[in-house]
Parts: C-alpha cells; structure tokens; sequence
C-alpha cells in the first residue's frame, strides 16, 4: 500500500470516528488541538486501524497527529 | 429459568464530582466527559453484607418468599468482607434459608452474569434461588489517585430466580486472562491500579464479539434485542459497543452517571431500575454484558 492510500484509509477511520468530514483531516491535523478528541477518542481510532490494517500499535509514545499514526502504519508494514 | 423479582441498595452517602475535585487534582467537566459519571455512592456505616443482606430480604419481600423455599445464594463480589466468612453465607444464616447452600464467586465485573449461568444450571424446575452482585469497592480505591479513585462506587442489586422448563439461557463467557496484570485490585499494592487504554481496548473490542457470538448461537440479529444491559464501566465504552452493533445507544440502558462503575453490582442495579420503571417488559429479550478484571468477558441472552 502507497502512502497515500495508507493515508486514505487512516483519514475515512478518523472522520467516521470522530463525526468529521474527511476534508478537515490532514496529515498534520493534530487530534487534540484540531479534532478536539480525547485519549478515549484516540484509542478507539487506534482500535479502528489496528483492525483494519492488521498491525499492532504498542507503543507509549504519544500519537498526537495524522501523521504520527500513519508513519506507524507504514513502519510496520 | 426466570426473573421473579429484583432489588437494589446502596449506601446512604453520596459523593459528588466536584466534591472529588476538593481532595484531587480533577474536575466535573474531565470526569463527565471522560466517563459519563456525575456521582457515586460510598459506604461509611454499610459493609458489604449489610447491603447484600438488604438485598436478599427485599428479594424475599417482594415475593412473599419464606427464606426456608431458597435452594442457594450465590453473591458475586471483588470486595467481600472477609475472606471468609462469604457474604452468602452471613446472609443464609441472616436470613434463615436453612435448606440453602450459599457461597461468593469472583469474576470482577462480569461476576453477576457468571452467577446467574452458575445459577441456571443448579436451579431445578420450580425451585428458588437468589444471586446478588455486591461491591464496597471504595475500600480498593486509592483515593490519592485521579486515575481511578474518580471511577468507582458502592452499591448491590440482585435477582429472585425460579427454574422452569424454558431453554436455558444462551451464553457466552471468555477468559483472557490477564498476564500483563493490565487490571488488578488488591494483592502487594492493595488498590486498583489499570493500564487504562489497554483496558479500554479490551472492552470495545471484546464485548461486541461476545454479544455477536451470543446473537449467533440464538440465531438473532442485533435489532432483535430490545434492552442492552452492558456493565457499567464507562459510557463512552457503552458508546462504542452500540456503534459496533449498529443499534440506537438508547437500546443500551445506563446508570453510570449515579452510581460510576460498581462492579459486580451494576447490572442487577441496572436491571432492577429498569423492571421498576417498567422500561422492561415481560418478554421483552435482554443482553447482559459484564466485562472487566480476569480479563474476562460474560454475555447472557435473557427474556424478562
């Protein structure tokens, strides 16, 4: 998977998630400032792409952008 | 088997989230937010028996049932008084059912379901027995710790059971147990300590697939359910869980905003609030769905 469909894919999670429109979700987009999502809000997105894409996302470092998660994706890949 | 009655009690003292936010650093608006939760009960004179034995003589009450009728007790509880004596047996003497056995059982949050399938199968047809859920859990509570002490409550609510030749219940329990002790109470640290998203996860992962094999096994589909009686941990978990079945969140009955997370206790609470404000119907099918410490999971398909 490119990623930019990697991308996709995290960007339909986060805006079903999170009742947004795919458009205010951007690789910078921080969840926190821009979403205004909680940790729960984070988990459960976590929870999503950890289906979705088959991979494990343990890890204690904090995800506060797209970006973040979709580096993670594609690390594991 | 069959519900005749239910009841429920709780301790007399209320705390509130902005009570809480005076002794640590938190506030009403984070723990709303977070959990859904507005207020608990916390008990100062009540023990657990106390509020078992409550229980049990309301159950008895209500069905204008002499003790001497119970073939068993069976309280479900995380907090007992003592290791032993259990609160079933202080309570069968209490009470005086001189023909029932009586004994405690810990599966955490999910101890209430395990109960009534543990009480399905000893129950014969026409006979009687009475499974409460029980907690004091502000007795595990660190109360110098935001991360939990904000969660938890007291309180104790159960069922009067009678069997009768209705095919049992179909269940389905499950066992993760917990090797990164990802949710633990008592032991060398004596308070709750949990590794909250790993928890989390656990919830809004597992308990759909357990409602789902429950669903399966019945040959129903979600939108047969009329009531979703979930544990009450979290209304954000319960948020989650209706959104994976695809079902109305107001299928999903809640009490977490009075009373937080109670254990053992907060689906027979649940369960007796909603029979008194005859939201449940006889006949109407219910999901009840513990899940929490062990890990563990206990999902039961019940008709009212």
């Amino acid at each position: 998977m490119t990623n930019s469909e990697v991308f996709n894919k995290v960007r339909d999670i986060i805006a079903d998630q999170l009742d947004q429109e795919p458009e205010s979700v951007q690789l910078t987009t921080n969840f926190k400032q821009d979403l205004a999502a909680d940790s729960l809000d984070i988990f459960e997105i976590i929870n999503e792409i950890e289906d979705q894409f088959d991979v494990q996302i343990d890890t204690d470092e904090p995800i506060e952008t797209v970006n973040d998660l979709v580096e993670f994706i594609t690390a594991k890949a | 088997m069959h519900i005749v009655t239910s009841a429920m009690t709780v301790p007399e003292n209320v705390v509130t989230n902005d009570q809480l936010a005076e002794i640590m650093p938190t506030s009403d608006e984070w723990i709303r937010t977070r959990t859904g939760i507005r207020e608990r009960h916390i008990a100062t004179a009540e023990s657990n028996y106390s509020l078992g034995l409550s229980v049990s003589q309301q159950l008895l009450a209500n069905a204008n049932l002499d003790a001497t009728q119970l073939d068993f007790i069976i309280v479900a509880t995380m907090s007992p008084d003592y290791a032993t004596p259990g609160e079933a047996n202080r309570i069968q003497a209490a009470i005086g059912a001189s023909s029932a056995f009586a004994f405690n059982i810990n599966v955490a949050c999910s101890g209430f379901v395990y109960a009534m399938h543990l009480a399905d199968k000893l129950l014969q047809n026409g006979h009687y027995g009475i499974v409460i859920g029980s907690e004091v859990l502000s007795r595990l509570v660190d109360w110098q710790d935001r991360s939990t002490a904000v969660l938890f409550g007291d309180g104790s609510g159960g069922v009067l059971l009678k069997g009768d030749e209705a095919a049992a219940p179909v269940v389905d329990l499950l066992s993760l147990g917990d090797t990164d002790l990802s949710l633990k109470a008592g032991g060398e640290g004596k308070y709750f300590a949990m590794n909250g998203r790993a928890v989390y996860q656990f919830a809004i992962r597992e308990v759909p697939n357990s409602i789902q094999r429950v669903l399966t096994q019945a040959e129903m589909v979600p939108d047969q359910i009329d009531w979703v009686l979930l544990h009450q941990a979290n209304a954000r978990i319960i948020e989650s869980v209706a959104k994976k079945l695809q079902l109305p969140p107001e299928r999903f009955l809640q009490n977490i905003a009075d009373f937080g997370n109670t254990s053992a206790a907060s689906i027979p609470m649940l369960l007796h609030q909603a029979i008194q404000a005859h939201t449940i119907q006889r006949g109407q099918q219910l999901v009840l769905s513990g899940f929490g410490g062990g890990l563990s999971v206990g999902t039961m398909l019940l008709r009212y």
